[in-house]
């Protein structure tokens, strides 16, 4: 290793690489793809080619018979059902009797190569009585549409209707009232890595070890028990490096169950490899949306309630949907002060993949159009964009009306920080034709405080062993999936025990070893995980403490542990090193292990009412940002110059990570609010690959100037909290702000592509025409 | 065991691989990714989409960043191959790739050989590039962690002057 390695823990304020950064730069981390999968079979996975039908004939004989094929499997090989959220569990691996989208999982082979797999799926037989297909959420919905699920006649998955506070008597009373309807297309969390997973099936021991891509082994773990009926003990889930998830791989994917049922009929090994194309169906994502949202306000900016509809369209099964469409409601509250609030959300079925969570889970289609509305409501009040936040903020400690605790709030803060960072009161009415600014704000949980698997657990558990070499190793079932979550446990134990970094070794991600852990998911793995890591390092400290207390012949509390060395007050000639308290503490006792657990108490789990759990956590990232554009009216198109973004944390355990997702995040949301969407023909992909689907390229990519703001955290491991997700919510809705400022055009639906842009601008020169010819006629 | 049907045919390829010659038995269609993959074992070498898409392939062909998701095996032959394997040099780190470390250029790191061995190429032809250089240079690279904010950052570190 020749990049220095040796960091004092004094500079971990300024931040460290990640402790796998050089594996990746070298190009030796081993992602699923790379695994050593020598004389494994190849999987492949025949799909349905119509969005809506039933299967009249499935015949897999001429496939099973042909020669180097091992194994064949149906939906008849998995009569049961998976899914992430115990109470809606509507998906087979692969389809029985029928299917609801196309591209669904049908059958699948494993045989010795791709071309012979490929030979054999193309040999099965498959005859499909077609149904009505719907890919809009009006559609589903309207009146006699043929339902996709039985027990959900009108195709809508879940219905939520909350209401807080006296809302109309706040509307009634406002000095302004606007209602905005605002779209949203569905987006995709295009991780850069397809999606795979290499299966190894013992028929004599009757194990199966796991690797997949997954942000989440411990679902993996439970879901290929269910479906395979196996015993959990039998089951080994390893995570390889993970090349990006951003919620793609938190729920337990087909393909995964799939090359496992391949596995198993096989006796053996299997590779199961999806094309980008496959990856993009597999998917999870965002949900396109329709926003309805009313806001009132007094005359100084003030809000006095709020009303909002979301229709999701979920696609054809479960998947998270009810948890998606319960964190838009929620998620209204925790960012502002808002008086009475009334929430109506629709998950609905169509006849698409379904989707998921996806970084902001739920959020950001809700705040893009609250947002928005907070801007125009702005406008019609002649006050700053930033006042009429100011005017709302919340004051921490404090509980919304829908039970959600803010203990700590940097929000102000971060609304100073951008303002200053871009000028705004200098800049803004003051900028050049075709150029504008905008503003907006988000905030995300750290961590479901309700974990959807409750089983009375600590939220998190982690191992810490230390052994005669005087290494500690720290063992997380928490998945680095490229967030440095593993460099956030080395720092977290490395502070408390106040030792080098690179004497501590972080293995995460084995069912084999490590403790189980809910994954990377709702950004909880630093708020919990780090907590549970600290609590270790402190109980490993104590040991260590009272291990030189004997040695030094003192008493504990007369012990100091500064940077690897042990004494006694400042008496120089009483000291001990490291090694020779590790030393101590094994004598009678061998390699220690210690644990350390986190549990979030229930007074932070959320509120009573049906759904009250999705959105509860104990602390909230908050973030401001704004955004520069140049919108070209010739041509319809949007170039962010510059974005400034303030984001609090609570406190920057590793700064360098954190500003590494921010700026991630932010840019995210700039793809989802410039150029990226998810279209369908007839329920065919028209978007499946990276020419398609299209992302914003370096050259399109501005600036991101990171602010982080510290509101430290009662709760939080040492005041942290996310750093994620946070932030890109704001994106969408500043960009649209930003565009209204520069061109007075208020875009209604996202993406801001230049043909949206193009048409706002001539409608407006319509009505303009009209408007001229009426007046003079 | 099954029969291996019509088989195409085989040709000896001598390429200059990572510094060191070499021959393999390649098929006239063999993609250079499979083969540096799976015949050469080199999975430094990324596959992220289905053709020509992402640049996670990307790898230098005496001296110039392709992907070697769309570059036929054969079209190397007597040609230098670098891959990500072949820039650590007795286990030091290239200046990129010291920087994507330090700098956070690269976070789940799968896209990173791909950008990095882009950023090789443009630095030896242009050892100083502009901020625009570089946006244009690695545009074919897509990355869905950083923002790209980082990547320019270390590129932009690797290309200054070692003091």
């Amino acid at each position: 290793m020749t990049v220095d390695q040796v960091v004092d823990p004094r500079r971990f304020r300024r931040g460290v690489p990640l402790i796998d950064g050089i594996e990746k730069v070298t190009g030796r981390a081993r992602y699923t793809a790379d695994l050593d999968h020598a004389g494994a079979l190849i999987g492949r996975i025949l799909r349905s080619p119509v969005s809506h039908g039933e299967i009249s004939r499935l015949d897999v004989s001429k496939a099973r018979a042909v020669e180097g094929v091992f194994a064949v499997v149906t939906g008849d090989d998995c009569p049961h059902t998976y899914g992430v959220l115990p109470i809606a569990m509507n998906e087979y691996p692969m389809a029985r009797e029928r299917v609801r989208y196309r591209g669904e999982p049908i059958a699948a082979v494993a045989a010795i190569d791709a071309a012979t797999a490929k030979r054999a799926i193309d040999l099965i037989e498959l005859e499909l009585r077609e149904l009505p297909a719907y890919y809009t959420s009006e559609e589903a919905r309207a009146p006699g549409a043929t339902s996709l699920h039985d027990n959900k006649p009108g195709n809508v998955e879940r219905e939520v209707h909350h209401e807080f506070g006296e809302w109309r008597q706040g509307l009634a009373k406002s000095d302004l009232v606007r209602e905005e309807k605002i779209s949203c297309a569905e987006v995709n969390h295009a991780q850069i890595e397809p999606h795979a997973c290499l299966m190894d099936y013992d028929p004599i021991s009757g194990r199966l070890t796991v690797q997949s891509v997954s942000q989440v082994i411990y679902y993996l773990h439970l879901m290929l028990a269910r479906c395979l009926e196996m015993d959990e003990s039998r089951i080994r889930v390893v995570k390889p490096f993970v090349g990006g998830g951003f919620g793609a791989r938190v729920e337990v994917l087909n393909f995964e169950i799939i090359t496992a049922l391949l596995a198993r009929a096989a006796g053996g090994k299997v590779l199961m490899q999806l094309s980008r194309e496959e990856t993009f169906l597999t998917h999870r994502a965002r949900p396109q949306t329709d926003v309805t949202i009313q806001l009132g306000m007094m005359r100084d900016g003030r809000i006095t309630a709020c009303t909002c509809n979301v229709v999701q369209r979920g696609g054809a099964y479960a998947g998270y949907g009810i948890v998606t469409i319960l964190y838009a409601g929620a998620l209204l509250q925790g960012l502002y002060d808002i008086p009475a609030l009334k929430y109506d959300g629709y998950r609905v079925y169509a006849n698409l993949p379904p989707c998921g969570a996806m970084r902001g889970h739920g959020s950001v289609d809700m705040r893009h159009a609250f947002e928005c509305l907070l801007d125009r409501m702005a406008r019609d009040l002649e006050l700053d964009p930033f006042a009429v936040r100011r005017a709302n903020l919340l004051q921490a400690p404090t509980r919304t009306l829908n039970d959600l605790v803010v203990n700590s709030y940097g929000l102000g803060e971060c609304l100073d920080k951008v303002e200053r960072a871009s000028r705004w009161r200098d800049r803004i009415g003051r900028m050049p034709p075709g150029k504008g600014l905008g503003i907006a704000c988000s905030h995300y949980v750290s961590g479901s405080a309700k974990p959807i698997h409750f089983t009375g657990e600590p939220h998190a558990v982690v191992h810490l062993k230390l052994d005669f070499d005087g290494g500690v190793t720290a063992l997380t079932g928490a998945a680095d999936i490229g967030q440095g979550s593993s460099t956030m446990v080395a720092i977290a134990v490395a502070e408390t025990l106040d030792i080098s970094l690179d004497r501590v070794r972080v293995i995460a991600g084995d069912t084999a070893v490590t403790p189980k852990d809910n994954g990377a998911y709702s950004s909880r793995i630093t708020f919990m995980v780090g907590n549970a890591a600290i609590d270790a390092a402190k109980k490993l400290k104590a040991l260590l403490v009272a291990a030189a207390a004997r040695k030094l012949e003192a008493r504990a509390d007369e012990i100091e542990c500064v940077g690897e060395v042990f004494r006694v007050g400042i008496g120089v000639q009483s000291t001990l090193p490291f090694a020779a308290v590790v030393a101590a503490a094994l004598v009678d006792e061998g390699a220690i292990t210690v644990k350390g657990s986190f549990t979030c108490p229930p007074e932070f789990q959320g509120g009573k009412h049906r759904g009250g759990a999705v959105g509860s956590t104990m602390g909230f990232s908050y973030a401001a940002q704004v955004v520069e554009v140049t919108v070209d009216d010739a041509s319809g198109l949007v170039t962010v110059d510059n974005v400034w973004v303030a984001l609090d944390c609570g406190h920057a355990i590793n700064p360098l990570a954190v500003a590494g997702q921010i700026e991630g995040s932010v840019w995210m949301g700039m793809g989802q609010a410039l150029c990226e969407e998810t279209r369908y023909l007839e329920g065919l992909p028209a978007h499946a690959s990276f020419l398609e689907y299209r992302m914003p390229t370096m050259a399109e990519s501005p600036p991101i100037e990171v602010h982080i703001v510290e509101s430290h955290d009662p709760y939080g491991p040492f005041g942290a909290k996310e750093a994620s997700e946070g932030a890109l919510a704001g994106f969408p809705p500043a960009l649209v702000n930003a565009i209204a400022n520069a061109i007075d055009i208020d875009l209604d639906v996202l993406p801001a592509t230049p043909e949206r842009v193009i048409d706002a601008l001539s409608q407006r020169r319509r009505a303009a025409r009209l408007h001229r010819l009426r007046a003079t006629s | 065991m099954a029969d291996p049907g019509p088989q195409p045919t085989k040709r000896l390829l001598r390429l200059k691989l990572n510094g060191r010659w070499r021959e393999d038995a390649v098929a006239e269609q063999d993609l250079l990714v499979d083969y540096l993959r799976d015949m050469a074992g080199l999975t430094g070498v990324k596959i992220g989409c289905d053709g020509g898409e992402c640049g996670a392939c990307t790898v230098l062909v005496d001296g110039e960043a392709v992907p070697s998701c769309i570059t036929l095996a054969v079209r190397c032959e007597n040609r230098s191959v670098e891959t990500i394997e072949g820039l650590a040099v007795q286990g030091r780190l290239s200046r990129l790739q010291r920087a994507f470390h330090e700098k956070l250029g690269a976070q789940c790191g799968f896209c990173t050989p791909g950008m990095i061995m882009a950023a090789e190429a443009l630095l030896r032809r242009n050892p100083t590039p502009t901020d625009g250089e570089i946006r244009n240079a690695l545009s074919g690279n897509l990355c869905r962690c950083t923002g790209y904010v980082k990547i320019i950052e270390s590129v932009k570190v690797a290309a200054e002057p070692n003091p």
